[in-house]
């Protein structure tokens, strides 16, 4: 009775994959690979989906901290909004960005007046539509480790003698490794695969802006090949992260 | 006293409009049925078809027009695979070609209007831009439609035929988006086509491009092979190249072919 559904829901599932698999032109696939508007993408995507896993780190690590360990008023609050992001439509969050940041927007006319600074049509705004989205996949991702490790390692530092600070580079972030990697890889793999509020926020222009993603969606009013060549990159990096995160997602219990 | 009568009476009224619309809705519902004309027409024809299609229904007592909107591509396309439909409108010669190679116009093509690019820039200006040379001025960001669209090939030529070295601030997905991305004042000027000029009213303002008639875009129309009335089709398309058309086309800033 329930066999017939699920076997309809994986063929659903990896039927248009397999399609994709078969659709794509392996035998020039390394010719357009090179060629320089694939390789510009290829680049910037490398560039900005390693950046905002850099950013992601640098100020999702603090606050994954400060959610999982400091009780305030609030806390639950704070935690709703920082994921909010995360079910929101890739093209609203562009929106959202567009009228926070954008040349007419709240923050962004004011860095316009003020310093002559736009950010719109650059790499720079590439990597910020891409944390926005990001972010909230590698906070909840080390928030659930610190929780799940629980304050009784840093106590006991803390009991020896070690500071805050000590405490929390010594202790905490060695123990909560798995779960910072696990958060690198999902916002990474994320960021990979932003399209909507990239294109939306920051354009789409070779060299600049215009991840894979974007010439994948350009190319397929072109050269439907060469956006099924790139598809098919973008699959494998996507099997890439799930083979990292095995342990994580596939282990059966 | 009065007012007891009056309610009954607004009431009755009321549901005898109702039951006559009911009624006519039904009639025309039931004439339909025996004639139907399917419009397929390129994205930018929308309003102006969709008047005229008005205008179709009015002079033919019991005729329906439907309308399907899309990339001309996307149509012609449609065409070749022999959806059910009577005329093709298509915004650029080379998708009528298609179609027409994949024999599915019925006789010749006619051509009906023509659009040209123009330059747009937000109502305010802010980057202060008087003419297609400007564009070069250091700090102008502009937008053009990604070179995969018909308007990206027509933009790219006119960019370089102005001897304009800057590049854009970034390549959008259809014109629309780029109208979109000027409107708002995300980008200081744009490459679109009159008619969306038009169409955009008070939010942007238009500067001509030196030129812009070199790259003249022509909208053909035909007669689909697949078509049930061969006759109502003709006066469709009669209709679209009458005074009429020309003048709804006219007011939408389409040019005459």
């Amino acid at each position: 009775m329930l066999v017939l559904p699920a076997v309809l829901a994986v063929a659903f599932l990896v039927v248009p994959l397999v399609a994709l698999v078969a659709g794509t032109p392996w035998e020039d696939f390394w010719d357009r690979l090179r060629t320089e508007a694939v390789r510009d993408a290829l680049a910037l995507s490398a560039i900005t989906s390693l950046a905002t896993v850099g950013l992601c780190v640098l100020i999702g690590t603090p606050l994954s901290w400060v959610l999982a360990r400091v009780v305030f008023p609030g806390r639950a609050l704070v935690r709703a909004l920082v994921v909010v992001p995360l079910v929101l439509p890739p093209v609203v969050a562009g929106v959202a960005l567009v009228a926070a940041l954008g040349r007419t927007g709240l923050i962004g006319s004011w860095l316009d007046e003020s310093f002559g600074y736009r950010i719109p049509y650059t790499t720079a705004a590439v990597i910020i539509a891409h944390t926005f989205v990001a972010l909230p996949f590698y906070v909840l991702a080390v928030e659930g480790v610190l929780r799940s490790n629980g304050a009784r390692w840093d106590d006991v530092a803390a009991t020896l003698g070690a500071g805050r600070w000590t405490t929390f580079r010594r202790v905490t972030l060695p123990l909560a490794l798995p779960g910072l990697i696990a958060g690198c890889a999902l916002a990474w793999a994320r960021s990979l695969g932003e399209f909507g509020a990239t294109i939306t926020f920051a354009g789409n222009y070779p060299g600049t802006t215009q991840t894979l993603p974007s010439l994948i969606y350009s190319e397929l009013q072109g050269d439907v090949e060469v956006a099924r060549t790139i598809s098919m990159v973008l699959l494998l990096a996507s099997v890439l992260v799930l083979a990292g995160l095995r342990d994580r997602w596939l282990r059966v219990p | 006293m009065r007012r007891r009568l009056l309610i009954p009476l607004a009431a009755s009224l009321a549901l005898a409009s109702s039951l006559a619309a009911c009624s006519s809705e039904e009639g025309a519902g039931a004439e339909a049925g025996e004639k139907e004309l399917t419009v397929l027409a390129a994205a930018s024809l929308t309003e102006t078809f969709t008047a005229l299609g008005e205008e179709f229904e009015k002079t033919h007592d019991g005729v329906d027009v439907t309308f399907a909107f899309d990339s001309s591509a996307t149509l012609a396309a449609q065409a070749v695979e022999g959806a059910p439909a009577d005329v093709l409108a298509t915004a650029d010669l080379r998708t009528m070609d298609d179609a027409v190679a994949g024999g599915a116009i019925d006789g010749d093509p006619q051509t009906f209007a023509t659009n040209v690019m123009t330059l747009v820039v937000p109502a305010d200006n802010p980057a202060g831009i008087s003419s297609f040379a400007d564009l070069d001025k250091p700090g102008v960001d502009y937008v053009l439609c990604v070179e995969t669209a018909p308007c990206g090939v027509v933009g790219a030529a006119l960019i370089a035929d102005g001897g304009i070295t800057a590049d854009p601030a970034s390549l959008e997905v259809d014109v629309k988006a780029v109208l979109a991305k000027v409107a708002s004042g995300e980008a200081d000027a744009g490459l679109v086509y009159v008619t969306d000029a038009t169409a955009a009213g008070a939010d942007v303002v238009s500067i001509e491009i030196p030129g812009a008639e070199t790259q003249l875009l022509e909208y053909p129309i035909g007669v689909l092979e697949q078509t049930g009335d061969d006759d109502l089709a003709a006066e469709f398309i009669e209709l679209v190249l009458s005074d009429e058309g020309r003048r709804v086309l006219a007011d939408a800033g389409f040019g005459a072919p």
